[in-house]
């Protein structure tokens, strides 16, 4: 393949931003300095492999897991009703749903604590008409809730760029061929929409199983995710090298999702990725 | 091959000015960098500094000695004055990362009280010049905390369940048990540090939460019965809530100091001088503690503010009142015991 010189400085970027980052974290992650020299150990990379470090993964993963399967369930209705061909208005919808994004997502997330404190506007509301209150604040329900109102865009707006793209004619053909609407939609529309789910789901699990503000501001600091960890092994610890090894290990974890999912990407119409 | 070579060049071309355009501006007028706490002067005191000097100040924030450290430990950075706390200070003279500080050029420092000079984190007194200084403590509402409260116990206190706020901190969470138990906040003995554990894994169900800037509003907000805060913090939420009330409990607790040093890479020594001198003038030592609310260890300033809150001893405590308490010293090696421990009570 002939490279076109216009994408220099642009692999001149990814050198800089992330082929040298990526490199320099597998070399502490591998290779001990001190006063002695460089040395090549695995101590690090077992350590990630203890009980404690994988009970902290494991709750991440099934944290992200649970909040992707929720954006999915909520996010592919709407984008149904946003690719929908006779929705008037529709760029207002769209605009609407994104319209959140603008704002920081720091600010977001703080704004949800302050709705689900104890005396915060929902139990206020909840109280004013003879509810009791809910105290779901520093749980793990608030932050999967945190989680799912941050990503839920991620998972829309691939799935919704898909549906739209899908042929009127193969799924006027299927109602033809005597479909029933149930039908039409789990033989024709859903495999088309498949790439778009992938990329979505790649796109929510992604920031939900490396997310380190969302559990430490509305799960209290009482969730140590696996995000968390890392953040504490550079800022606090200063062990640079199991820092890296988790960041390593968790890096490696998402590649091999993404693999899997990828053999479900092909053809894909746009929506995808990659 | 030649539209290769014409791209390449492009490229560097492109890379060289961008550089130059960064690294301009900022030539004619001698300037200083200064790197601080968020929320930790009052910003007016910068403005008169270049009015009277006509030097140019650089102001940088930070949340967390430890940011501050990776930051400066990078290189790269040239801040001329940083304001750290003690156990990071003593890290930094040991690592070698800052410049001793001529005092004959800081004529003011006759104002700091002599309690606060050669403490343990820059014995000699080479480095540093305290800025701020205080204590950690239990801040508590006395709408919903009717009995006394003097004692790190009534945090493992099943009456408050759900109703206490820990401090997101190893160092704080640890060493406040710690002293509960009778021990030191610096301690590296395995069993001391096991038993504090398990007090900690003991408590969890009883923290609502573990939080940092947040505990303010929390507090402010009646959302909490119990915090454990910074004393400066604590002065700051009663002015807002006065049902909020701090104690330094009996078993000690930590006292701490946030200290101007002078780091290796700064530029502008003098000028790092000029502008340590200028923040120990009486006036302008008064301003900042009186704008941020945190003890001063300035002698002048402390009689230029409101009696009512100097004579707080919960505030201003006397050494017969932090007799217990202990400053923070750097762990160094046994520093990751501290995290691993700190891992096994959350990740319960």
């Amino acid at each position: 393949m002939k490279k076109n010189p216009i994408t220099y400085p642009y692999i001149l970027w990814m050198v800089i931003f992330t082929v040298v980052p990526l490199a320099l974290i597998l070399v502490y992650s591998v290779f001990t300095m001190d006063s002695s020299g460089i040395g090549f150990t695995l101590q690090h990379i077992k350590r990630v492999f203890e009980p404690l470090y994988l009970v902290v993964l494991l709750r991440s993963i099934r944290l992200a897991v649970v909040s992707t399967v929720i954006c999915l369930v909520l996010g592919y209705p709407v984008a149904m009703i946003l690719a929908e061909r006779h929705l008037s208005k529709k760029s207002i919808l769209i605009v609407l749903f994104v319209i959140p994004m603008w704002m920081n997502f720091l600010a977001r997330t703080y704004a949800w604590m302050t709705l689900l404190e104890k005396n915060g506007l929902i139990n206020t509301a909840l109280g004013a008409i003879g509810l009791p209150a809910i105290n779901i604040l520093y749980t793990d329900n608030a932050v999967i809730l945190g989680m799912v109102y941050n990503f839920l865009p991620f998972m829309v707006l691939p799935i919704y760029s898909v549906l739209r793209k899908i042929d009127s004619a193969v799924i006027e053909a299927a109602e033809d061929l005597g479909a029933t609407p149930v039908t039409t939609f789990r033989r024709v529309i859903f495999p088309l929409s498949l790439p778009g789910v992938m990329s979505g789901i790649t796109m929510v699990f992604m920031p939900a199983v490396t997310t380190f503000v969302i559990s430490r501001l509305l799960g209290g600091g009482q969730y140590t995710l696996i995000g968390n960890l890392i953040e504490q092994q550079f800022l606090t610890t200063r062990d640079w090298g199991f820092g890296s090894s988790l960041s390593f290990i968790l890096m490696i974890f998402i590649l091999l999702t993404m693999g899997i999912m990828s053999r479900y990407e092909k053809d894909n119409e746009g929506g995808g990725l990659w | 091959m030649k539209k290769t070579a014409r791209g390449v060049l492009s490229c560097v071309a492109l890379t060289i000015l961008v550089l130059a355009l960064a690294g301009c501006g900022g030539q004619k007028k001698s300037t200083l960098k200064v790197y601080n706490w968020g929320d930790y002067i009052d910003k007016s005191v910068l403005e008169s500094f270049e009015k009277q000097t006509g030097i140019n100040v650089i102001y940088d924030e930070f949340a967390t000695n430890e940011d501050m450290y990776v930051k400066l430990k990078a290189g790269g950075s040239d801040y001329d004055v940083a304001i750290p706390s003690d156990y990071m200070i003593r890290r930094m003279i040991s690592e070698n990362m800052l410049q001793p500080i001529d005092f004959n050029n800081i004529p003011n420092y006759q104002y700091i009280d002599e309690r606060f000079k050669n403490l343990a984190y820059d014995g000699k007194n080479q480095y540093s010049v305290p800025y701020m200084w205080g204590t950690v403590g239990i801040l508590y509402n006395k709408k919903m905390v009717s009995e006394p409260v003097d004692s790190w116990r009534i945090l493992w206190d099943e009456k408050y369940k759900k109703q206490i706020l820990m401090l997101d901190s190893q160092r704080d969470a640890i060493g406040i048990t710690l002293k509960m138990l009778g021990y030191s906040l610096n301690t590296k003995n395995q069993k001391e540090l096991d038993e504090a554990k398990e007090m900690l894994i003991k408590q969890k169900p009883l923290v609502l939460a573990y939080v940092g800037d947040e505990v303010k509003d929390k507090m402010i907000g009646n959302e909490a019965a119990l915090s454990v805060v910074w004393s400066g913090d604590a002065i700051f939420m009663k002015k807002e809530n006065p049902d909020l009330e701090y104690v330094i409990p009996k078993e000690g607790s930590n006292l701490w100091f946030d200290a101007m040093v002078i780091p290796k890479n700064g530029k502008n020594k003098k000028e790092a001088e000029q502008f340590i001198n200028y923040m120990c003038s009486t006036e302008i030592a008064y301003k900042n503690a009186d704008f941020i609310g945190y003890s001063t260890p300035h002698s002048d300033a402390r009689k230029k503010l409101p009696p009512e809150l100097t004579s707080d001893r919960s505030v201003y405590p006397e050494k017969e009142d932090v007799k217990n308490s202990e400053v923070f010293e750097d762990l160094a090696d046994s520093l990751p015991l501290y995290d691993k421990i700190w891992t096994e009570i959350k990740s319960k």
